[in-house]
């Protein structure tokens, strides 16, 4: 098949054949990553902006990296450095950048629906790098692969996502991409931080920890959002590391050959315990790891094709 | 005109070609050692594999192996819709190999020169040289081939297809002028 998306706004809009591909197109570049020289002439001459209005480190490092491997030329504006701070609104940040012409631009703000906002607006092709709590397409894809990676097919497998389900965009992206995918969702989390219809989105929704990941083959956790208020929804991190942490004991109660998963950035001792974090099971990264490979087929399946026939 | 398809060599030919050409490389390189064939996917990897199995038979050594992919390397990706990348799997470091390169059908160069440039960001092999079933002209690159299964002058409207079968060993060589 050829799959040739203009954006990557969401999980959402797009069918399980094209996650697939997706995935297949980023175990070829998984090779690269591996060599003594880590660059191929792919996107040569073609220009990608990261534009992140939120602090990062892993996606944005990851994006940048993917676009320079593939000999693209990235630059980097985060917006404590950029004219944001003078009082400029995202539309004219926007359309400033587009006037020099980049291909692309990957994008990470706090207000869910910025990326559709620009994408409606702008000629050049958006990349969602995060949009406030609503999605984060390269995380849930990336945690896809890493998936498919330790377990061969993502099918009839059982995941446990747990934690602030309510603040976290890579849990809506996550739900939406390891259903099409056709895995078993179990979500789980303080009762004030599962919001209301989660069943709406096709998965099993829990309230207590241990419930959840009996038998599970995977399981995600994720931290508190400290800078979305998460902190006050729960009465201390202590009693939420008690009731939902993951730790040795009650890891037992996955699968044997289950694995652990965590975005990033973890916070030890409160979602999850050092022991699991740094132990046999984790897969944190590899997480990692994969991003570069499933960013760079991102870019490449946004850059590449007829599109850029009228521009070149 | 109606389309016609000729046949160009049969399965008994394309074996004698494939037989003589893995004698030419042995010859050349004086066995296998620092020896490595790298098929280019897909077609000229089911030659490679199908060349390495005649110098382990005639040599009764293995050789080195690598499979392709060029995609990435492509001089008309922005033209093309998108084009599936396939992977590249060479294990073994190119440092002083003397590598053959392979692949079913030369035309324009254009797809050798891409796998040239690939091989050279991965290592930095000793020589290069180049193994063809058909070569059928109309190059548009300074490349030329070291051994040859068979030459085959072609208009431009005409197509050279490669048969495999279930186990991609090639079967017949056609030619479809439309």
């Amino acid at each position: 098949m050829s799959f040739n998306p203009e954006h990557i706004l969401g999980i959402k809009n797009l069918t399980a054949e094209e996650i697939s591909f997706i995935l297949d197109t980023a175990e070829s570049f998984k090779e690269i990553n591996t060599r003594q020289i880590k660059k191929v002439p792919t996107l040569r001459g073609k220009t990608i902006i990261n534009l992140f209005f939120e602090a990062s480190t892993r996606t944005r490092t990851s994006f940048e990296i993917a676009g320079k491997r593939l000999s693209a030329d990235t630059v980097n504006i985060s917006a404590s450095s950029s004219s944001v701070v003078k009082g400029e609104t995202l539309e004219d940040t926007a359309q400033n950048i587009e006037a020099m012409h980049p291909d692309i631009i990957v994008m990470r703000h706090s207000a869910s629906g910025a990326c559709d906002y620009l994408a409606e607006r702008l000629n050049c092709s958006i990349i969602n790098a995060g949009d406030g709590t609503h999605e984060h397409p390269s995380q849930a894809l990336l945690d896809a692969f890493t998936i498919r990676q330790h377990k061969g097919d993502i099918k009839g497998l059982t995941v446990t996502i747990a934690g602030d389900i309510a603040h976290s965009r890579v849990v809506r992206s996550n739900i939406y991409c390891l259903n099409k995918l056709g895995a078993t969702v179990r979500i789980t989390g303080p009762k004030t931080m599962l919001p209301p219809g989660l069943e709406r989105l096709g998965c099993e929704v829990h309230s207590n920890l241990k419930e959840a990941i009996t038998d599970a083959d995977c399981i995600m956790m994720l931290r508190i959002q400290r800078e979305r208020q998460g902190k006050t929804l729960i009465p201390s991190l202590r009693e939420y590391a008690r009731f939902f942490g993951l730790n040795d004991h009650n890891l037992q109660l996955a699968k044997k050959d289950a694995i652990v998963m965590h975005p990033g950035p973890i916070n030890r001792g409160v979602e999850i315990s050092s022991a699991v974090a740094d132990g046999k099971q984790n897969v944190i990264l590899d997480q990692v790891e994969n991003g570069v490979a499933v960013r760079m087929a991102l870019l490449y399946l946004v850059a590449g094709g007829e599109k850029l026939q009228q521009d070149c | 005109m109606a389309a016609e398809t000729i046949e160009i060599l049969d399965t008994d030919g394309v074996n004698r070609a494939l037989t003589r050409i893995a004698h030419e490389i042995l010859e050349r390189n004086k066995g296998v050692k620092d020896l490595a064939l790298i098929g280019i996917r897909t077609g000229g990897a089911y030659i490679a594999s199908q060349l390495r199995q005649r110098i382990v038979e005639i040599e009764g050594k293995d050789v080195l192996f690598g499979t392709i992919d060029v995609t990435m390397y492509r001089d008309d990706l922005c033209t093309r819709s998108n084009l599936a990348v396939g992977q590249t799997d060479i294990k073994f470091p190119l440092k002083n190999c003397k590598i053959v390169l392979i692949d079913d059908v030369l035309f324009t160069g254009r797809t050798i020169r891409a796998a040239m440039d690939a091989i050279m960001d991965i290592g930095r092999p000793e020589n290069i040289q180049l193994a063809i079933l058909v070569d059928r002209g109309h190059r548009e690159l300074p490349i030329r081939p070291d051994y040859i299964g068979r030459n085959l002058p072609t208009a431009r409207n005409e197509q050279i297809e490669v048969d495999f079968d279930a186990e991609y060993k090639a079967q017949a060589i056609h030619l479809f002028r439309k």
